[in-house]
């Protein structure tokens, strides 16, 4: 195990160098940890990223595994959007990331790997990433007419309608969620151990003294 | 005679269809008989899974991976399992990681036998179907001796699995193994080279290795196609590397050679199952560390210390370092990954589940363009499809 994970990092370092010395400044962050290599870049020059990796002699990603969105409400731009890469060729994965906010559409995926396709599909219907001139930019999973995009951290886990079916009308209604009993989220964070922040009603002390 | 326009007619299959596996409404757009479009509408069995998880504590979040792909849901524990460990930087006990290879190996059979079977029976052969599913019985006791689940198991977690085997268990996995291979031989004879068989499947959906890549297939999908791809060899986890198989291989990348190749991986399955139990080592099956795994319950009664080790556990639950990884694992419809993103909090900040029938399914279009409307049932069937983890 120890082995493989030695020879990996030797590879993924050449794989990091490459990378930067061919796209420079489009490249803007690479980490290393866990025996994966991240590298951040520039949301216009995704494609020419994506297109480099998949045709590069040396890199050779034909595969694209996964597209899936981050949310961090807290940073400017808001979302990331991470691609994960395989090479079969030189046993490799790759994690690709780029960032954007609720405006800003990305460079679609679609002419470089076709799998992109649902992936971003997902990606829009969970987030509100756009992805400019992709193909067909309806959404996937949620219901059809459904409004909101619901793995954003903002968004409620309860959601804001249900349905049933009302035996009355004959159909399927949708209406305002009623909860029986209040949403429930409790806080973990343990006075004993681990804990770095202050606790809730310190800072009145602070303020006070 | 006027001349007649014709128009394309579409077709609703589905999400109320028995050869759909699932809730798959298929918009189909025909000329005639033959397919021009194929337009999966998915998402019917969207539960928010993800969203979910965000909700909840590491060890609260394991049980959802078992309604992901219903059909084999040991596997999928075991992506999110390997993920946090890795974060973690957990070692399982060797004894732990052969009950998971073993369990891994019970669900790829579990899988295959309902994806042959059941893909037998949408082309029209009904009796492997009644065989195989008494098959699946026994192993699904196998399941449940080990964790009282026949299919929500919730056996593999972070560090380990939940409890040792229970005394006498793998004697009897040991002689089903030994008789199962009659089971094969069997089937292999009435479906394998049934004339009829054939003329539904051979030829039909032809995958090149090009198109395998370019959109994202992987598992026996990928392999049907000439790959010899198997993570399990590749990029081994838990053990694998200790254990002698073969991967099988397709030629053309049709129906037949999907089928072919996952017939061949329940022998090499079996050939696995043999080797663990043979080898199976003594110890420990989850790791020793009473901040990550729940102490035994006989040291509660006397100790506090575990007692309240316990109790942070199944409440407040473990802390997972800051960062991000993603841990796949080849399970048996293709390489089932979780992207784990974690905050330093008891629960994942993201966990992504990367599902291969989600990537499988989106390639049904290019597959059936030309076919006829019998041949999208027997592609279906033959790309190993459950909804659990496509709509997640």
């Amino acid at each position: 195990m120890s082995e493989l994970l030695s020879d990996n990092s030797v590879a993924l370092k050449d794989l990091k160098d490459l990378l930067k010395s061919h796209f420079g400044a489009d490249v803007i962050d690479t980490a290393y940890r866990y025996g994966e290599l991240t590298v951040v870049v520039k949301r216009e020059s995704i494609t020419n990223v994506l297109t480099f990796l998949r045709d590069d002699a040396g890199c050779l990603f034909k595969q694209l595994i996964d597209i899936c969105g981050v949310d961090y409400p807290e940073r400017a731009e808001r979302f990331e959007v991470v691609y994960h890469l395989l090479s079969l060729k030189h046993n490799l994965r790759i994690r690709v990331k780029v960032t954007t906010d609720e405006e800003t559409p990305v460079p679609t995926a679609v002419g470089v790997f076709n799998a992109a396709n649902w992936f971003e599909r997902e990606t829009w219907d969970m987030y509100g990433v756009f992805f400019a001139d992709h193909p067909d930019p309806r959404r996937i999973l949620t219901d059809y007419g459904f409004e909101g995009h619901p793995l954003r951290k903002d968004f409620p886990l309860t959601g804001y309608v249900e349905v049933r079916y009302d035996d009355e009308q004959k159909r399927v209604v949708y209406e305002p969620v009623k909860l029986v009993q209040d949403f429930r989220n409790f806080d973990f964070e343990s006075p004993w151990e681990g804990m770095q922040s202050i606790l809730p009603g310190d800072e009145k002390a602070e303020g006070k003294a | 005679m006027s001349e007649q326009k014709i128009k394309n007619m579409t077709l609703n299959f589905g999400p109320q269809h028995p050869a759909a596996h699932g809730v798959l409404r298929l918009v189909l757009e025909m000329d005639g008989e033959v397919i021009e479009r194929a337009d999966p509408h998915i998402g019917l069995l969207h539960r928010g899974t993800e969203k979910l998880i965000e909700y909840k504590t590491y060890m609260q979040a394991t049980p959802y991976f078992d309604r992901l792909d219903y059909v084999a849901p040991m596997n999928q524990e075991h992506a999110f399992c390997l993920a946090i460990e890795k974060l973690m930087g957990v070692e399982v006990p060797k004894r732990g990681q052969y009950i998971r290879v073993l369990y891994a190996e019970i669900g790829r059979i579990l899988n295959h036998i309902l994806n042959l079977t059941t893909f037998a029976l949408d082309v029209g052969a009904m009796t492997p179907l009644l065989w195989g599913f008494e098959e699946r019985e026994k192993l699904m006791e196998f399941y449940e001796r080990v964790c009282g689940a026949r299919l929500h198991a919730n056996y593999f977690r972070p560090g380990g699995v939940a409890a040792d085997l229970p005394a006498g268990l793998l004697e009897d996995i040991s002689d089903w193994v030994d008789q199962f291979p009659k089971f094969v031989k069997d089937f292999d004879r009435v479906l394998t080279g049934n004339r009829i068989f054939k003329q539904r499947a051979v030829g039909i959906g032809t995958v090149t290795a090009e198109e395998a890549f370019d959109w994202g297939f992987t598992g026996p999908n990928i392999r049907a196609s000439g790959i010899a791809w198997d993570l399990r060899k590749s990029q081994p986890y838990d053990s694998y590397e200790d254990f002698d198989f073969d991967i099988p291989i397709g030629k053309h990348g049709d129906v037949y050679d999907r089928y072919l190749v996952r017939f061949e991986e329940m022998n090499q399955s079996l050939r696995i199952m043999r080797q663990v139990i043979d080898k199976m080592p003594d110890g420990p099956v989850i790791v020793q560390n009473n901040k990550v795994a729940p102490p035994a319950r006989a040291d509660m009664k006397r100790s506090m210390e575990a007692l309240i080790h316990h109790f942070k556990l199944f409440t407040e639950g473990f802390h997972v370092p800051a960062g991000e990884c993603y841990a796949a694992v080849e399970a048996p419809k293709g390489e089932f990954g979780v992207f784990l993103v974690s905050d330093g909090s008891n629960r994942p900040y993201r966990c992504k589940i990367r599902a291969p029938g989600f990537a499988h399914l989106q390639g049904m279009d290019f597959m059936s363009k030309g076919h006829m409307l019998a041949d999208v049932v027997a592609n279906i069937g033959s790309l190993d499809i459950v909804f659990g983890e496509i709509d997640r």
